[in-house]
């Protein structure tokens, strides 16, 4: 999923504090699931928001709404009309969601409520973390299912760099060395001889190069 | 809003000028109260005739657990000048874990409302066991007396929800 978080409240009040009618509209995807973003944050926010306008003097009107996802066309025109009764939209959906919005409700000031941290993983209740960051041409298969790219530093391709000490990364001693986990999953896995093979440098046109990435399936389109 | 139909939550009394008023400020706070433990402990405050505020009105809920950050700013925004959550006893929730959750609810309103500029002291968590009707009458006065010294709801009387 997209994991994200919301950003400071006085952040938020900043942005929308010159707006008359504000709709904060939360997302029922991945957001929801990180609970960054989903109905129930959208209702808390726009609570907190009111009762900061009642102390600031704001005249603004806040309302909370949520819909089933924002990067989806047909559940952006199931709020259509709604839409139309306000001024600003305050998407707490991921940045995808941002965008949609924006281009689907060309007359209305959109704005971000979360950061988007990247694509994740909940590794126990309340904590999410990134695995992928959708370099668009997977290499796991190579590396024991742990991502290089994602989980070294450096995002090398063929082993760790002299910064590996003790496991862990230069960067911090909280941050595993990447390319000490393959290692190690590899050992584990009898299949260091993965290893033995140099890697070409990475294509990375196919990561954020020449536009928008686009996904078709001819099968799916109507 | 003042009122809103729940006359019961109005403990301010009409007339006199705005200085006279202020004078007798009488908080209006909302207590959530676990079924299992601080709303058994009312109703032995109760038996033991035991004095608390009138300002204090009871909300019970199956575990204190119930309670999320939507439910304490609501209280907020409809005039309560405080809100608490009573709990069990640490370890002894009925549900194993509600009470933690609570506090930690608590906990991240009370952070939400120093971002807001609200002061976060007019949300609180409190452990009281069912067997305990002096610790139920303590809190209520404890908090009743915070609440007047920080003063009214800025929300209070105001349209807050649309």
């Amino acid at each position: 999923m997209i994991i994200a978080e919301q950003k400071p409240i006085p952040e938020i009040a900043a942005q929308v504090r010159q707006c008359r009618r504000v709709l904060v509209l939360g997302c029922g995807g991945c957001v929801t699931v990180c609970q960054a973003g989903g109905e129930k944050e959208a209702e808390i926010l726009a609570s907190a928001l009111r009762l900061m306008g009642v102390r600031e003097g704001w005249d603004t009107q806040f309302d909370a709404a949520a819909i089933t996802r924002q990067c989806d066309p047909e559940y952006l025109e199931g709020i259509a009309r709604k839409v139309a009764e306000y001024d600003c939209i305050l998407s707490l959906g991921c940045g995808v969601g941002v965008n949609f919005l924006a281009e689907r409700f060309r007359r209305t000031w959109v704005v971000p409520g979360l950061n988007t941290k990247g694509a994740g993983a909940t590794l126990e209740a309340g904590v999410w973390e990134e695995r992928c960051l959708a370099c668009g041409d997977c290499i796991l298969h190579l590396t024991g299912g742990i991502c290089p790219i994602t989980r070294c530093s450096k995002s090398l391709l063929n082993g760790p760099c002299g910064g590996s000490q003790g496991g862990k990364c230069e960067i911090s001693p909280e941050v595993a060395c990447g390319w000490q986990l393959i290692y190690d999953r590899l050992k584990e896995l009898d299949r260091l001889d993965l290893l033995l093979e140099i890697r070409e440098p990475k294509d990375w046109s196919r990561t954020h190069d020449g536009g928008l990435r686009r996904v078709v399936k001819e099968e799916a389109r109507l | 809003m003042v009122d809103d139909g729940a006359g019961a939550l109005t403990a301010e009394r009409p007339g006199g000028d705005v200085a006279e008023r202020e004078a007798r400020f009488e908080p209006k706070i909302v207590a959530f109260c676990c079924y299992y433990c601080a709303y058994s402990a009312a109703d032995l405050a109760g038996s033991m005739r035991l004095q608390y505020p009138p300002n204090v009105r009871l909300i019970e809920v199956p575990c204190s657990g119930r309670v999320d950050p939507a439910l304490l700013l609501r209280a907020l925004e409809e005039g309560a000048d405080g809100v608490y959550v009573a709990g069990c006893m640490e370890g002894d929730c009925h549900f194993q874990q509600g009470n933690f959750r609570a506090k930690r609810r608590v906990g991240a309103v009370k952070r939400l409302l120093a971002q807001i500029g609200w002061e976060p002291e007019r949300v609180e968590m409190y452990n009281v066991p069912a067997s305990d009707g002096a610790r139920f009458a303590q809190v209520a006065r404890e908090f009743t007396e915070r609440i007047r010294q920080l003063g009214p709801n800025p929300a209070r009387g105001r349209k807050v929800r649309s």
